[in-house]
């Protein structure tokens, strides 16, 4: 891969992925739109968090990539190893180690520190998209904080199944200002998105990039006789005993028998390695 | 004209690695207005700063306008501008970058500001100050745990641009190899 | 220890040693050579060329090798090795006008100078497989013809002679580059038109044909359809002139279409205009008629509300690599959402099953 730049994009493409960064830090949760590169990885497999990573990274820094919460799906491995070839940088699975992290879906359970950035993979940048298809509309109603739609559809929910029926990627408001898709992290994280780290969000195939500096007020959207819950499964972790991490649900047999484990890999072999252990972890080793 | 041996020295020796660092300095002092971060490694020609100098190379490139303010606008700068970025160079009404000393980027009214349905479309002044430390105005907004303090030259001209929020201009302030940030986002108060 | 559905590291080089094996195929057939791609597969180059905006059949051919035949994923390598490319400058425009043509055909006239060419075309083939090409064999050479010497003039000329043709307006402004500069509404008709040429031909066919099936039929005649070659220049500032630096062949398809007129203006036929990368004359064809139907709005007329009107739509899901890309994401992990959605409809269901088991008991009582 030597025939290619540092970190894979050339100069200009970064210069001007990094104008759009800096723009999207100073209004924070608006959606910068940019000139997308073509990625040698397909559209929706995460191009905007790589040419955001691309963009920032520099040889001195450790990277992590996740997908689900964990290091070894197939994706992150390919995200991950794409860094290492283009950019030489170090990598770890360990999120206290890293100096940047890009995901997939979640937020680490680790709380972030000011020396650590969070890229996220976007899908869909634009939160008002599934009630507005045209951009021209949506746009608008952004300048215009026309958010009314948006509450309508919570509300809908409400009068429907007595509770608000948005369960990942539930819409934010940044800063008092914009209405933001935390791209789709289950509810359970958004509490986390106000945080110490630098957080910047790319959709490649949308090109937009989007960023929440650190300390910035992130409020998710509800009602006061409705307020927001970030749920869970209601289990602790079968491997790790964790009661307060996000947990997949894995089918371990034929007769449909359940275990529930941290959907953060790196978190959950942690508290193991510490001592910690769940429900289930001496029959599984 | 002919250019001189300086125009072709003082950038990057390694650009892709050192605008990256650059950038990173840069961005972390967007993000947190109030943080004062150091940057080196290039030879701009004076009165442009080091930190001025960097700023420069890592953003602006012949996509970019940017407009040369007052003692700024020497044929020493222009050329070592146009020789490492390409860059070209335009009036204040059209830039999507300026430089020069704070007094001589006033008025801030021709900057463009960007519209309602694409704020992003505003300038960025780098705005040479004779002092940056952290101590002065109170910030406070994005970026900012509670209040920061940083020395700004005009409380009034950057409150108002910050009433325009969303709409408004983004700054860095740079002070031989030190710069920080203020974006349109933070309030800024007197003591 | 419990492994989750994860693959590693050796899973994606296991997978990728496999799709290697599964190209070549059986070993006991001779290898295809790019060579043979470029040479006997050339439809499938073009439109390779087309769509992934890089004219050059040397890497198209090895492009839909590596893919194992499948274009979009060709069209996909191509674009991913485009924007690695360094971009010198811009070419003069090319002048179609000056084209040597292989194939030159107007549904609109009879006969016009230059003559009707039929060219390398399937028109007139009797669509019977032919088993003399599964056995070996040469093909005999095709009667050979003195080339036209002078340039053929377009049709649509002969119209605008008698401003019974609106005029393309003349502009030597630089058009826009979709691939430098990101997508916004409302989009120029050199964004559109770029967008098109690059878009894949089976969306745009269908397109074009609701257009034709009265979703904003806009009646639209072949006034002319030209398939050869042009030489590209390019202005060297340090020669002050222009050089040839290559030749490409392009396919250019002008429709006649419905006229328009008023009390003020008298009535003339509108244009509908595609252009695209080699022999690939259904899409240049389709990339016309959906040009026309998206001017609806700088003509003057109705919007019919019609698929092909609709500038946003239709220049959003044209890019068959964004498409197919987005498409297919959804095989990967979403399992942290499912599992947020599973966690509330139990919860709903939960809640549902006890104020029915209260209603019940209210009922009862």
């Amino acid at each position: 891969m030597n025939a290619y730049n540092f970190a894979y994009l050339d100069e200009q493409t970064k210069r001007m992925i990094r104008r759009a960064i800096l723009k999207g830090l100073a209004v924070p949760g608006y959606q910068v739109p940019f000139a997308s590169r073509e990625m040698p990885m397909p559209y929706g497999w995460g191009t905007g968090g790589v040419q955001v990573s691309a963009a920032i990274l520099t040889p001195e820094d450790r990277f992590k990539v996740i997908d689900q919460g964990a290091d070894d799906t197939t994706n992150a491995v390919s995200i991950r190893k794409f860094f290492e070839r283009t950019a030489g940088v170090a990598v770890t699975e360990r999120t206290i180690e890293a100096s940047v992290i890009q995901t997939r879906h979640r937020i680490p359970e680790t709380p972030l520190r000011a020396d650590q950035i969070l890229v996220y993979q976007v899908p869909i940048p634009e939160p008002l998209r599934f009630l507005e298809p045209r951009e021209t509309e949506t746009r608008k109603m952004h300048s215009l904080q026309e958010y009314g739609l948006m509450h309508v559809k919570l509300y809908e929910d409400i009068s429907r199944h007595g509770a608000i029926a948005t369960s990942y990627a539930y819409p934010v408001r940044v800063a008092g200002r914009y209405v933001m898709d935390p791209s789709p992290i289950p509810k359970f994280d958004n509490p986390k998105l106000e945080s110490e780290a630098i957080q910047l969000f790319g959709a490649g195939r949308e090109q937009r990039i989007y960023a929440v500096p650190p300390h910035t007020r992130v409020v998710s959207l509800d009602f006061e006789d409705h307020p927001f819950e970030p749920t869970k499964a209601e289990h602790d972790c079968d491997l790790c005993g964790a009661a307060d991490s996000y947990l997949d649900e894995v089918i371990i047999d034929d007769a449909g028998g359940r275990m529930f484990v941290c959907s953060d890999a790196d978190f959950c072999r942690g508290r193991r390695e510490a001592g910690q252990s769940g429900a289930k972890a001496g029959a599984l080793s | 004209m002919t250019l001189s041996g300086a125009v072709f020295g003082g950038g990057f020796c390694d650009a892709p690695v050192e605008s990256a660092r650059a950038f990173r300095t840069a961005m972390s002092a967007l993000a947190r207005p109030g943080e004062i971060g150091v940057m080196g490694g290039v030879h701009p020609p004076a009165p442009m700063s080091v930190a001025a100098g960097i700023l420069v190379l890592t953003l602006c490139d012949p996509d970019t306008g940017l407009y040369l303010a007052g003692d700024m606008d020497t044929p020493e700068v222009r050329d070592w501008v146009t020789f490492h970025t390409g860059a070209p160079l335009v009036s204040a009404n059209q830039a999507d970058f300026a430089l020069g000393r704070w007094q001589a980027l006033l008025p801030l009214a021709p900057y463009r500001i960007g519209t309602p349905e694409y704020p992003d479309q505003s300038a960025t002044l780098i705005a040479e100050v004779a002092v940056l430390e952290p101590s002065g105005a109170v910030l406070s907004g994005p970026g900012i745990r509670d209040s920061a303090l940083l020395s700004v030259p005009d409380v009034a001209a950057l409150r108002a641009n910050a009433a325009e929020y969303p709409l408004g201009l983004d700054f860095f302030f740079t002070c031989g190899d030190r710069l920080a940030g203020l974006p349109r986002s933070t309030r800024v108060s007197e003591e | 220890m419990y492994v989750a559905v994860k693959g590693g590291e050796r899973a994606i080089d296991n997978a990728h040693a496999w799709l290697a094996e599964e190209r070549r195929g059986d070993r006991a057939v001779a290898e295809l050579s790019p060579e043979q791609i470029r040479e006997q597969l050339g439809l499938a180059v073009n439109r390779v060329m087309a769509e992934g905006s890089l004219f050059d059949p040397d890497l198209a051919a090895l492009a839909i090798k590596q893919a194992r035949g499948d274009l979009i994923e060709a069209v996909f390598l191509i674009r991913a090795y485009r924007t690695t490319l360094p971009r010198f400058g811009a070419t003069d425009p090319v002048d179609t006008g000056a084209m040597a043509c292989d194939r030159r055909i107007s549904a609109t006239f009879k006969d016009a100078p230059g003559g009707q060419v039929l060219g390398p075309t399937f028109d007139y083939t009797h669509r019977l497989l032919d088993f003399k090409l599964a056995a070996e064999g040469e093909v005999p050479e095709a009667p050979m013809a003195e080339p036209r010497r002078e340039a053929t003039p377009h049709i649509t000329d002969f119209l605008n002679n008698e401003d019974i043709i609106e005029r393309e307006p003349v502009s030597d402004a630089t058009p826009g580059d979709l691939t430098r500069v990101p997508m916004a509404f409302p989009a120029g008709r050199d964004i559109r038109l770029q967008s098109l040429a690059r878009g894949d031909e089976g969306f745009l066919l269908g397109m074009a044909y609701s257009t034709q099936r009265g979703y904003a039929r806009n009646h639209a005649f072949v006034g002319e359809l030209r398939i050869g070659r042009v030489p590209v220049e390019m202005e060297i500032p340090e020669l002050g002139f222009a050089i040839e630096i290559g030749e490409i062949e392009l396919t250019e398809c002008e429709t006649v279409n419905q006229f328009k007129g008023s009390k003020t203006e008298p009535p003339q036929f509108t244009r509908g205009y595609g252009l695209v990368f080699g022999q690939s004359e259904r899409k240049a064809i389709a990339v016309a008629l959906v040009d026309r139907a998206l001017r609806w709005e700088e003509l003057g007329e109705d919007n019919q509300g019609a698929p092909a009107q609709d500038a946003e739509f239709v220049l959003s899901h044209a890019d068959n690599i964004q498409a197919t890309g987005f498409l297919e994401h959804i095989k990967l992990p979403h399992y942290v959402d499912f599992q947020s959605e599973l966690e509330l409809v139990r919860k709903l269901r939960a809640e549902a099953g006890a104020s029915a088991t209260l209603a019940d008991r209210e009922a009862a009582e």
